[in-house]
């Protein structure tokens, strides 16, 4: 008989009561149980990037985690960043800089990402490298994903002045 | 799924940990971050019968520092915690600034300095420099808990001291002397994977300004951290000129490592980095000690 792990978990805002067994990875989890496919699965050891997701706001390798270890914890997968509004500024800044092509590596490397601006509002060029250098992309190239990332965080920083200025 | 099935508990006191492993004998591993284990698991190198989940034991989850000035760390610390923690930053600043070269931050978000230590890759950096610091080993059986030196702590490839059914609970790492530095450097084809070769240097100077001690040590050059002890002799009672640092960069290369080669670099390749490394760390180290920025009393 194969243990199985109650888990409460909560994905985008929406909780979730499941039973699972041990050995499924949270990457697996998201994108097999919940369906949730923005998450994608590269390495699965923790080094290309693709599967990182939110936990508890911060980011880690959903593949170097069991579905069992996200129980009481929030997640955030890449289908939880835009809002009915549209896309989330760093989505837009990625878009508009042409900092995808095929795509595959963007939802992790948009995970990552999120964080990373909130703990570095102004970040220069060889922090953004280093915060990207634990994402893989082997298409696009990193230039137009740098641009990107410059472009957002200065969008958000305008944004931020006009809402105190407002104030 | 990638891991083959294992049975997981996930205690939440130490107490209940070590009953777990000791119910299960060598069929049990604990699970720390699970940065290095699971990936190992997704490739099944690694099949543990039992998981023994320490992420709810929150009484290892702890950065403390005491009348002493030693720095007490839980081994469910995370890695991400030790890179920021103010006692950290002031009381062990080494293992603080290494922090940005243990991969990435995704990595450090999970990854503990406990299960860094004990998983003890001679590639990892956490070793290294808990060995330059002279940290302590606090590990807990059901027989009881001992101290182990950082020097018998690691043992080998992979291997600590650490008997089946203990536990890593605590590392606790001493103040840096008057008249220290200290000095982290690594080469790595990119930021944030395994170094090709790194060095942690910890220097002390006398009154006269010589070198009265140093710890150096040095990663993925050896079956684990290896703490440089020709260096130190050659620098043991000399004043810190170029000369100086260039000989006992010399010995280290020269005598203290075999360092093997791989189809990531040569063996001489290795030796080669060691050196340069050793070098400019201790040059580092040594200025930071003279400028008096490892002197406790100023702070």
């Amino acid at each position: 008989m194969t243990q199985q792990v109650p888990v409460q978990v909560t994905v985008n805002g929406t909780r979730h009561d499941v039973v699972v067994e041990p050995r499924l990875l949270l990457s697996d989890f998201l994108r097999q149980d919940l369906g949730l496919t923005g998450t994608h699965v590269g390495c699965e050891h923790g080094v290309c990037g693709a599967c990182t997701i939110l936990l508890d706001g911060e980011a880690v390798r959903s593949c170097l985690m069991f579905a069992a270890q996200a129980d009481g914890h929030a997640v955030t997968t890449v289908e939880g960043l835009a809002s009915p509004g549209g896309l989330h500024p760093l989505q837009s800044a990625f878009h508009e800089a042409h900092a995808l092509q095929c795509g595959f590596c963007t939802p992790g490397i948009l995970m990552t990402l999120v964080p990373f601006l909130r703990d570095h509002p102004a970040p220069d060029e060889r922090e953004i490298r280093e915060a990207l250098a634990g994402n893989l992309c082997r298409c696009t190239g990193y230039q137009n994903i740098v641009v990107a990332v410059r472009q957002a965080a200065a969008d958000a920083r305008a944004h931020s002045e006009s809402e105190s200025a407002r104030a | 799924m990638k891991p083959a099935a294992f049975a997981y508990h996930r205690p939440a006191s130490v107490d209940e940990a070590l009953e777990i492993l000791h119910a299960h004998g060598s069929d049990a591993k604990p699970l720390a971050g699970g940065q290095s284990l699971i990936p190992a698991m997704n490739f099944r190198l690694a099949r543990p019968g039992v998981l023994v989940d320490l992420n709810r034991v929150t009484e290892l989850d702890f950065v403390r520092r005491d009348d002493r000035g030693e720095i007490h760390c839980g081994a469910m610390t995370r890695q991400r915690t030790l890179e920021h923690h103010t006692d950290v930053i002031r009381g062990a600043p080494l293992l603080a600034e290494t922090m940005p070269s243990v991969a990435h931050a995704q990595i450090r978000n999970r990854g503990t300095l406990g299960g860094s230590a004990a998983h003890a890759d001679p590639a990892a950096e956490i070793p290294a420099v808990l060995l330059a610091l002279d940290a302590r080993f606090i590990v807990r059986g059901r027989e009881g808990t001992r101290s182990v030196s950082a020097e018998r702590f690691f043992t080998g490839l992979f291997q600590t001291a650490l008997a089946p059914g203990e536990l890593l609970v605590e590392v606790v790492c001493p103040p840096p002397p008057p008249r220290s530095g200290w000095a982290f450097l690594e080469v790595a084809r990119r930021h944030g994977d395994y170094a090709l070769a790194g060095v942690a240097a910890v220097v002390t100077l006398d009154e006269r300004g010589r070198c009265a001690d140093s710890r150096i040590t040095l990663l993925g050059v050896g079956e684990g951290p290896v703490l440089a002890a020709r260096a130190r002799k050659a620098l043991k009672g000399e004043p810190p000129t170029p000369a100086a640092l260039r000989e006992a960069a010399q010995a280290a290369a020269a005598k203290d490592v075999d360092p093997p080669g791989d189809i990531h670099a040569s063996s001489a390749y290795r030796r080669q980095l060691v050196g340069v490394l050793t070098r400019r760390a201790l040059a580092a180290a040594f200025e930071r000690a003279s400028a008096g920025a490892g002197d406790a009393t100023k702070r």
